[in-house]
């Protein structure tokens, strides 16, 4: 394949970023793996080693106290229903520092079941309620078993261009006046299916349904992630050009996906 | 004799069959049984019913259609003719449109005292064939994450099951993976439960693989392993509850995978010990043939057939299905999940000879429209051992995509989207006497194999 001109590849130096860490602390990483959701790290990890930044991954699993400043980025993937439950539980014994960073503006990405219970509560079909992290000010229902799940492939346009992936949610969830939209929704279902949005932010903090998983093939997300982590760290969230010609190709594929 | 609406229904299901063969539309077992059903729909009950030696029914994440076979095979090396939904179409009117086309026209299934049926049934389906078929044997092989836009989640099947089975009759016999916990799980306070499991420790991985899903016991606590196999599929037990993987009634010892074409192994029943050579490769294909070794001894068959029976079977179609191509040896396996294309990845290794591969993702209903799968499977495992790949299918971009985090060589990547000129490329790419991979999902499977079939001269899935 023919190289990009600008866009970096292995084995070039990194002078540029050299010297340049960042620590990134993986939420319930064998409780919270569904829909390909390492994806996400590995995106990030090769996004950060192509430009000599060095991304240092810790597991944060269920017990594991979380410190309100030992992290620059946060990830919490999605959860099979049973594993949710252990999750919420967790959350409020042991990660109640998540909100504290990101109030100090450390970088949040949820996806799915981990952009659920990154609000204040997730209320599931049986009429239980989980308590979230309370990252974002937002709610999520789940009709009751016999609802239709929001299933398919997710458009949407948010700040920066084009978001696409894939949903599957049996919960709706609702914005309240302390949290924005990440996307309005090109075509799928997004937050609940009515309201036209999808995902939601607040700071540095994202959520959203898209899986796919989303990183790897919406690399302006991923580099908008790492740059707001690398400005409140070093100060200047500059971020080189790589050669994303095969992530473009999946994310163009993806949009046309219906 | 039969109701007319049986008999009807009967005569709608074989014409529509007929039609769509006719008419080059493949082999419209799912239309004609769709139809039969419609008009009567106790056809399967009506036709399974007469069956003199019953039914057994497979199920399972993977598996089913090779187990399926298998047990096909040593029923009719006792004597006894199985009737089949072999060609893997697995929902009802799959079974249905099997029945109805081995009925003859007064309704009756010829032979119908002496005949087996053996069927495999979709996960999702089984509450609805258990009533209808009332199966004397259910096989579960396993239980992966698979397609969750379709299926939902493991543990949402795995309740589904467990409620089927508190609605089954007591007699009825259950063959279980006793190294797979929610499978496992099935048998605990029944009856004639028969365990199947892998006792040979040097197969293990240090740990489980990324796509294990059931990890944590039913009661909640994490699952320790003294062993895994791949998956979840290993020696697991739950300090805090209790419960451990069954001692297994029917196991391997001393397995040699080979080339991952065949393989060998010690088959142990009770305190008998018999050597089988295999006709299928890799390590799922050992757990296939222990499924269907202790589904004979659930159903009774005699143990010697059974063993002549492994030895002789070759694979299901579009499963380690091979082709001879203009001098090149072509290899189909196919791989639906995650669970199933790590073992598909680990067999093709086993030949360091094999070089080209042709990797097909599709997003159709039937493969899943959710392709995120393709990130929980180990890919990284075959990062630098194949020289030449192709990337084709609706969604050959995401495809390309994983390769390039599994760090695959990008230079060695051509994306070629439609299949046919994929499938023509790949042939070019790889040298005479060389051997081409293809690793489709389910409908890339069918278009390929159709390719393939036509270029060689075999026959149509729903003629074999």
């Amino acid at each position: 394949m023919n190289e990009a001109p600008q866009a970096r590849h292995e084995g070039e130096a990194a002078a540029p970023d050299a010297g340049r860490r960042l620590r990134l602390g993986h939420l319930y990483p064998a409780l919270m793996n569904v829909y390909g959701d390492r994806g996400n790290i590995l995106c990030l990890q090769r996004r950060c080693r192509l430009r000599g930044i060095e991304l240092q991954v810790t597991p944060l699993e269920p017990g594991d106290v979380l410190l309100p400043d030992a992290f620059d980025l946060l990830f919490m993937g999605g959860a099979q229903d049973r594993e949710q439950r252990l999750v919420a539980e967790d959350l409020a014994a042991t990660k109640g520092a998540l909100r504290e960073a990101v109030e100090d503006g450390a970088v949040f990405l949820g996806v799915c079941g981990g952009y659920q219970l990154s609000g204040r509560f997730y209320r599931g079909a049986d009429g239980d309620e989980m308590r979230g992290a309370g990252i974002f000010d937002l709610y999520t229902l789940h009709p009751g078993a016999g609802a239709r799940r929001l299933i398919g492939n997710l458009a949407a346009e948010w700040e920066e261009g084009t978001l696409a992936g894939f949903e599957n949610h049996g919960g709706r969830t609702y914005l309240g006046a302390g949290a924005r939209p990440l996307a309005r929704v090109r075509h799928g279902f997004g937050n609940d299916g009515e309201s036209g949005f999808e995902g939601a932010r607040y700071k540095n903090a994202f959520g959203t349904y898209l899986h796919g998983p989303v990183l790897p093939k919406n690399p302006a997300l991923a580099d908008k992630l790492l740059s707001l982590a690398l400005a409140r760290r070093y100060g200047d969230g500059n971020l080189e050009p790589l050669d994303d010609r095969l992530e473009t190709a999946a994310h163009e594929a993806a949009l046309r996906a219906r | 004799m039969h109701a007319p609406r049986t008999l009807a229904s009967v005569w709608a299901a074989k014409a529509t069959a007929l039609a769509s063969r006719t008419l080059g539309r493949g082999g419209g077992t799912a239309a004609s049984g769709l139809l039969g059903l419609w008009l009567q729909p106790s056809l399967v009950r009506d036709l399974a019913g007469q069956l003199g030696r019953g039914c057994v029914i497979v199920t399972g994440t993977n598996g089913k259609t090779t187990t399926a076979r298998l047990i096909g095979a040593a029923s009719r090396s006792a004597g006894i003719e199985p009737l089949a939904n072999a060609s893997g179409s697995n929902l009802m009117r799959g079974i249905a449109s099997a029945l109805a086309l081995a009925a003859d026209g007064d309704g009756r299934v010829p032979d119908a005292g002496r005949r087996l049926g053996v069927f495999e049934v979709d996960e999702a389906s089984v509450s609805r064939a258990l009533p209808e078929l009332s199966p004397r044997v259910v096989v579960f092989t396993n239980l992966f994450r698979d397609q969750l836009d379709r299926y939902g989640e493991v543990e949402a099947v795995a309740a589904r099951w467990r409620q089927a089975l508190a609605a089954a009759p007591a007699g009825l016999r259950l063959v279980l993976n006793a190294d797979d916990p929610s499978v496992a799980s099935l048998g605990e306070g029944r009856e004639g439960v028969f365990y199947f499991g892998l006792e040979d420790r040097r197969l293990g991985r240090p740990t489980a693989e990324h796509a294990a899903d059931a990890l944590f016991c039913r009661c909640g606590a994490r699952l320790e392993y003294s062993v895994a196999f791949f998956s979840h599929a290993g020696h697991w037990r739950c300090r805090s509850c209790g419960r451990a993987r069954p001692k297994p009634a029917v196991s391997a010892r001393l397995v040699k995978l080979e080339d991952g074409r065949s393989s060998r192994f010690q088959l142990v029943v009770g305190d008998e010990k018999a050597q089988v050579r295999l006709g299928l490769g890799g390590l799922y294909n050992v757990y296939n043939a222990l499924a269907a070794a202790a589904a004979g001894e659930a159903l009774g068959l005699p143990r010697e057939t059974t063993l002549a029976a492994m030895g002789e079977t070759e694979a299901a179609f579009g499963r380690q299905e091979a082709f001879e191509v203009d001098g090149r040896r072509v290899e189909v396996l196919l791989a639906k999940n995650p669970a199933g294309l790590n073992q598909v990845l680990s067999t093709l290794l086993l030949d360091g000879s094999r070089r080209t591969a042709l990797i097909i993702l599709n997003d159709g209903i039937a493969d899943g429209r959710d392709i995120s799968w393709v990130w929980d499977a180990d890919f990284e495992a075959a990062a630098g051992r194949l020289e030449r790949v192709v990337v084709s299918g609706t969604r050959a971009a995401d495809m390309a995509l994983r390769l390039k985090y599994a760090e695959w060589d990008e230079a060695a990547l051509e994306v070629v989207p439609d299949v046919g000129p994929a499938l023509e490329r790949a042939l070019a790419l790889t040298r005479p006497g060389e051997c081409l991979i293809v690793v489709p999902t389910y409908t890339a499977m069918l278009d390929v194999r159709g390719l393939l079939a036509r270029r060689t001269g075999r026959k149509a899935f729903w003629q074999l």
